[in-house]
């Protein structure tokens, strides 16, 4: 294929194109921000970068939109090998934490800016511009200043911005953190259908699970420069494959133990003397392993006198939130150890009191194990 | 628009006390600024009559003086425009260390004399000065350079002078731009020179007309650095004032004169102001 033929495909599919990082390192000084990162987001699909600050998933986003050139590796966008292509000619569409408006310029002129720059006839930029504002629910406002919008509306029309250009590729920086709890879930959820309806293949950086968990198609969840793990959400949070992940994802116990014997393809852990665990084991696993199990706070449930479980411990209750639609009890172990149990909250129900002993158990199926090293 | 009338509304909350701090300073300056510079300026309506305003804007003399007075403060606002605004750009990108070495420079004419500074430039542009004969000595030049008791003499040394007042204002505003807003620019497809042109232009533009007023108003009424590098031979309007008073004692003419520029000076600070506001609230 030529390359004018490669480019005149594109032009015509670049919306159902994916975008593709292999082995991209990107040093500062000693620092390495990314230590060779292959990431595959689909066409058309919502993957989210989610990491702590410091794991190098800004920089990553960095590298995608231009911003910073990476060391090593290569970023293709559909055919094009972008790996060192300005930003302005990489036909992204991103949407800054703080939204960048141009507060000089009001909200028509901020979502014709990218049209203008791609020198696009006036009446068409018109046209394209009131689609825009449509799409984001803001007809209506092209003469207002940014500064005369309140934060939810500020996102709308970053978001206008980004998408009127119709790019081949959506990043969005942490978009949601200025804004408070009830208007942050109803953009998460405006923006997921936008994304959906108009197809747009979209990375997303947010250091926030929760969101993260909400919004995506997949997820990857980087550390340190790294992606630790790919896969999509449901996967990532029932079966963390290492301890950050698990740690990083949702709320989890983790018990550091060995592998002491295997029966039937349930595994026994070790974690103290008077404390030994079940799971169901993982390929290759070999008795003396030393391991971490992991169990998620909503699986344990209360056992009566005589209940048996493969998993059955008593502690002492030493905290209980209550956070809404559930209650979190903080159990202490006679090993020492702690376990975190949350149980649904049901009009009329009792909250236990602190002080108060409670046998709780799970199945081996619900507990999983992790590399401990 | 909402900005500006917050920052008023504070202003006017904030009146009680900080009339009350201010008593000492307004009482000072009247005692010993605005009292003396009325005084002054009564000498003007000389017995109520306007003859002297009629002289100074009838007389060819002083309307071509305030003519030429303009025009040099305006080429010198330009001048320190386009040398400032590459400098507070500097300044305002620069890591903590070269900003600060940047002011330090910058600054650094400040702890002088106006009027020793403008000795030091007789001494660098003579004929016989430190330039021409480092241009002589290299072959640049056949003859030395006029460069003292001309326009361009007065016209370096007043740049000199002001182009901090032209920097700082600038570098104020240039500090408050958003950095992020250059690289959303360039995103959404602008080249640097578009992102510049398109937002960082526009944005500084207050700094601009802040540094311009500054510098122009500061311009019209100067006087040593004419005097003394324009060698008598470059007419400014401080410099007829003070002819006036030292050598025709005409006490009244000057008054008349001083009370032209200072009309002048307050119509153009109004005139930037109201463009300042325009470009505001328009935009």
């Amino acid at each position: 294929m030529t390359d004018t033929a490669a480019a005149g495909a594109t032009a015509a599919n670049l919306n159902v194109t994916g975008l593709e990082l292999s082995n991209v390192v990107r040093r500062f000084g000693a620092v390495t921000a990314l230590a060779g990162v292959d990431l595959t987001v689909r066409a058309g699909e919502l993957l989210t970068i989610l990491g702590p600050s410091g794991s190098g998933k800004t920089t990553m986003l960095k590298v995608v939109a231009g911003f910073e050139l990476p060391d090593e590796g290569s970023v293709r966008l559909g055919v094009h090998d972008i790996t060192v292509a300005s930003p302005a000619r990489r036909n992204i569409g991103m949407v800054f934490q703080n939204y960048a408006l141009f507060p000089h310029m009001n909200v028509a002129a901020n979502i014709a800016f990218p049209l203008e720059m791609r020198r696009m006839a006036p009446p068409m930029i018109a046209d394209k511009v009131a689609w825009a504002l449509q799409t984001v629910g803001l007809t209506g406002y092209d003469r207002r200043m940014p500064s005369q919008l309140s934060g939810g509306q500020q996102q709308r029309v970053a978001l206008a911005r980004a998408i009127v250009f119709d790019p081949g590729l959506l990043l969005l920086d942490e978009p949601f953190g200025a804004l408070d709890r009830k208007l942050r879930e109803q953009m998460q959820l405006e923006v997921k259908r936008l994304q959906r309806r108009l197809g747009l293949t979209t990375l997303f950086v947010t250091h926030d699970q929760e969101e993260a968990l909400v919004l995506s198609d997949r997820i990857a969840v980087m550390n340190e420069g790294r992606l630790e793990q790919l896969g999509t959400p449901q996967d990532i949070y029932a079966h963390p494959r290492n301890r950050f992940v698990a740690d990083f994802i949702g709320e989890s116990n983790l018990f550091h133990g060995r592998v002491t014997a295997i029966e039937g393809g349930i595994a026994v852990v070790a974690v103290a003397s008077d404390l030994v665990l079940r799971l169901v084991a993982m390929a290759g696993m070999r008795a003396g392993a030393e391991i971490g199990a992991v169990v998620r706070p909503e699986r344990p449930r209360r056992l009566g006198s005589g209940e048996a479980a493969d998993n059955a411990v008593e502690g002492e209750l030493v905290e209980a939130v209550y956070v809404g639609e559930s209650i979190k009890y903080r159990l202490r172990l006679s090993s020492g150890a702690e376990l975190l149990v949350r149980w649904p909250f049901r009009a009329g129900g009792e909250m236990l009191g602190g002080g108060a002993r409670l046998r709780v158990g799970w199945d081996a199926r619900d507990m999983h194990a992790v590399p401990w090293s | 628009m909402s900005v500006l009338t917050g920052v008023l509304g504070r202003r006017a909350g904030r009146h009680g006390p900080a009339l009350a701090l201010g008593i000492l300073p307004i009482a000072f300056l009247l005692v010993l600024f605005v009292y003396p510079v009325l005084r002054l300026l009564l000498f003007s309506v000389e017995n109520g009559s306007l003859a002297h305003f009629e002289k100074a804007l009838t007389d060819g003399l002083y309307v071509q003086v305030l003519l030429a007075t303009f025009e040099i403060a305006i080429v010198v606002a330009v001048i320190c425009l386009l040398l400032g605004y590459p400098v507070a750009y500097l300044l305002a990108t620069a890591s903590p260390f070269w900003a600060g070495f940047g002011f330090a420079l910058l600054l650094l004419p400040f702890w002088t004399s106006v009027l020793v500074r403008t000795y030091a430039w007789m001494i660098i542009l003579g004929r016989n000065g430190i330039f021409n004969r480092t241009l002589l000595e290299l072959g640049i030049v056949d003859q030395p350079l006029a460069l003292l008791h001309n326009t361009t003499g007065v016209l370096i040394g007043m740049v000199h002078v002001l182009l901090p007042y032209m920097v700082f204002p600038i570098y104020s505003i240039m500090k408050r731009v958003d950095m992020q807003l250059l690289s959303a620019a360039e995103g959404l497809g602008a080249s640097s020179a578009q992102a510049f042109r398109r937002i960082y232009l526009p944005l500084t533009l207050p700094g601009v007309f802040a540094g311009m007023t500054l510098v122009f108003i500061i311009s019209l009424g100067f006087f040593i650095t004419p005097a003394l590098l324009g060698g008598g031979r470059v007419m400014m309007i401080g410099v007829q004032v003070e002819r006036l008073v030292r050598q025709y004692l005409d006490w009244s003419l000057a008054a008349a004169v001083a009370v032209i520029l200072l009309a002048v000076a307050l119509g153009v600070a109004a005139f930037f102001r109201r463009v300042l506001k325009g470009d505001l609230t328009w935009t």
